[in-house]
């Protein structure tokens, strides 16, 4: 350290460095605590929680999880739509944000008003709700991918900060050449906006992949589920019946007796299924991040300086 | 697609310009252009313009049954949904709950995420730096779902690790029902969010802080300021800008509540305290189906907010010469 040369400064890193450590268990013990109560015995977990390590290692629940048809269904369903929307919406978004920041696009105020106006006014949940039964995408697949299709004009005022960086000769020397836009686009604007585009598919990729709302409010059938739905349900249905547990068991013990045996009996419960069913849901995003993080403050940064 | 090939279109660029035509401005790359743009601009037009139109159901009386139709021919009445919006005992508490969710979160979250930044830009190792935000920045990639669903787990009354620490240390005598209890909702909403996001929060101070001039911390140091004076007279004037934004969003989202939040942690014991604008509207709109009321409590959040956003610009211009536009 360049500057602990004296006691105060020496305290001072002695103190932030136990701090930080300490912020870094309190982050990573939760998700820890999940893991391991997900590879516990289900039966064994009712006894109490797990704090450290399994006390009976299975991988039942997690079988239970992956075999279930209810969570490969929504899998499949989440993992169709991310996959479909970051794509096009990426490519779309970027594509739009070249054309907008060309100095020579005529009428690009019509362009930057209909831009800043999609910002800051929107007509609410309700109005929405009829749009997507007008539609015809209510209850339909294609809710989850079409109306997502444009990544936002946030996303357009950060690339087109982007693009601002990229010399304008380069633009020049390639229409003398005869490039046409497409061309300009794909061969020489993705190429060196690659920072900015990988932050913005992680962002994409992680909306996309937690939303839950669009379930929520456009859908209703069993077979139109994401992931994220799908374990919400299982989250409040567990923690609704130990409320009810709770409530029985100051009045009545035979009554919360009978509420423990619903949560299921073996290996796997109720509560060891929701643990394993939230841990491989997250996995592909806590695995996915560390490697795109070094673009974040790119994309990030610009975007809420030019706001 | 169109006539000419890649030579034949550099030829004519090049007539053009040397003609006086500017660069660009011909119809056949104005053409690209626009196939460029319409795609999106369709799209904001078809699912952020239209459902502007149904806005009018806040004036008038509307009955689901009658479509889309409805919404132009149904009778106007004269802000009736608003009354009843105003008389519902359910209104105050739940813009109570709003506002209160909002601001205490900003007064500890804003503060809280500047000092973790300004400590964490005087750890000295890189590596350690790094692992820090590395494991900090994780929480915001994991969904609300599954971040509530930990912490309803963690905050357990049977054996949740919070209440045993709680009781085992003698602070408590009997598990606090942190959930079923509606006076903890603010503090399980607001803390859970300060921990997802406090890493992340911290992004933009850290990109503020890298650019500071490191001659001015020599500078200061020759001039005998120590650390904490360094911080406070160099570090914070510097970051002053992003923090003014960073005020600006937060008061401008006063009214916004985080939705997929709330709603996770929200059960029937706890709505006194959990009901937000945002939960409120999809109840009493897509499941009690009162469309016209819901859309009315919509506008006016709408409407509110945006005033919140020009005043708060305002004022940030007026104290720091820092704004959003």
């Amino acid at each position: 350290m360049i500057q602990g040369k004296n006691l105060n400064d020496r305290l001072f890193n002695l103190f932030n460095v136990t701090g930080m450590i300490l912020l870094i268990l309190l982050t990573l013990y939760p998700i820890w605590f999940t893991i391991i109560c997900s590879l516990n015995d289900g039966m064994d977990l009712q006894r109490g929680y797990v704090f450290l390590w399994p006390r009976v290692f299975t991988w039942a629940s997690w079988q239970t999880v992956l075999s279930d048809p209810g969570m490969i269904g929504s899998a499949w369903i989440t993992i169709s739509r991310t996959v479909i929307v970051s794509i096009v919406s990426i490519f779309n978004t970027s594509m739009f944000a070249y054309a907008f920041s060309r100095p020579y696009l005529k009428r690009k105020a019509f362009y930057s008003v209909v831009g800043f106006t999609s910002m800051y006014f929107s007509g609410g949940l309700i109005p929405t709700f009829m749009l997507m039964n007008w539609l015809k995408l209510y209850n339909n697949y294609w809710v989850y991918i079409i109306p997502f299709l444009f990544g936002g004009f946030y996303n357009v005022i950060i690339l087109n900060a982007n693009y601002k960086a990229i010399p304008e000769s380069l633009f020049e020397s390639a229409k003398l050449d005869g490039a046409n836009e497409f061309r300009i686009f794909s061969s020489i604007v993705m190429p060196l906006s690659k920072p900015v585009i990988a932050a913005l598919t992680v962002f994409t990729v992680v909306g996309i992949w937690n939303d839950y709302g669009t379930t929520l409010f456009f859908t209703q059938s069993q077979d139109l589920q994401t992931l994220q739905y799908f374990i919400l349900k299982l989250i409040k249905s567990n923690a609704a019946v130990d409320q009810l547990t709770n409530i029985a068991l100051s009045s009545n013990p035979d009554v919360a007796a009978l509420f423990t045996q619903a949560q299921g009996k073996g290996r796997v419960t109720a509560k060891t299924v929701e643990l394993a069913a939230m841990v491989i849901a997250s996995l592909p995003m806590i695995v996915m991040y560390p490697f795109a993080q070094k673009f974040f403050v790119k994309g990030v940064m610009i975007g809420s300086i030019k706001g | 697609m169109l006539a000419g090939t890649g030579e034949q279109n550099a030829v004519l660029a090049r007539t053009r310009t040397k003609n006086g035509f500017k660069l660009g401005y011909d119809f056949r790359t104005q053409l690209e252009l626009k196939i460029m743009l319409w795609p999106s601009v369709l799209l904001i037009f078809v699912f952020n313009f239209v459902p502007l139109f149904g806005l009018v159901m806040a004036f008038k009386e509307y009955d689901p049954i009658s479509g889309v139709a409805g919404i132009f021919t149904s009778p106007w009445n004269n802000f009736a949904n608003f009354k009843v919006i105003f008389q519902n005992f359910e209104f105050w508490p739940m813009v109570r709950n709003t506002l209160g969710i909002n601001l205490l979160g900003s007064l500890v979250g804003i503060p809280v995420t500047l000092l973790f930044a300004l400590l964490l830009n005087e750890i000295g190792s890189q590596r350690f730096k790094s692992l820090i935000q590395t494991v900090t920045y994780m929480p915001h990639f994991i969904s609300w779902v599954i971040y509530g669903g930990l912490f309803i787990t963690l905050l357990s009354t049977d054996g949740g690790i919070v209440n045993l620490i709680l009781t085992g240390l003698h602070l408590v005598k009997k598990p606090v029902q942190f959930l079923a209890d509606p006076s903890y909702f603010w503090g399980v909403a607001i803390v859970t969010n300060l921990l997802k996001d406090l890493g992340w929060g911290a992004i933009l101070y850290l990109a503020a802080m890298a650019g500071v001039d490191s001659t001015l911390y020599e500078s200061a140091t020759i001039d005998g300021a120590g650390r904490y004076m360094r911080m406070i007279h160099i570090t914070i004037p510097s970051i002053m800008p992003t923090l003014m934004i960073l005020v600006i969003f937060a008061v401008s989202g006063m009214l916004n509540n985080n939705f997929t939040q709330i709603y996770v942690f929200q059960n029937s014991l706890n709505l006194p305290t959990s009901q937000v604008i945002d939960t409120y509207v999809y109840k009493i709109g897509l499941q009690l189906f009162q469309f016209d009321t819901a859309t009315a409590i919509g506008l006016m959040k709408s409407v509110f907010a945006l005033a919140l956003l020009v005043g708060a610009n305002f004022i940030s211009k007026k104290l720091t010469d820092s704004g959003l536009f």
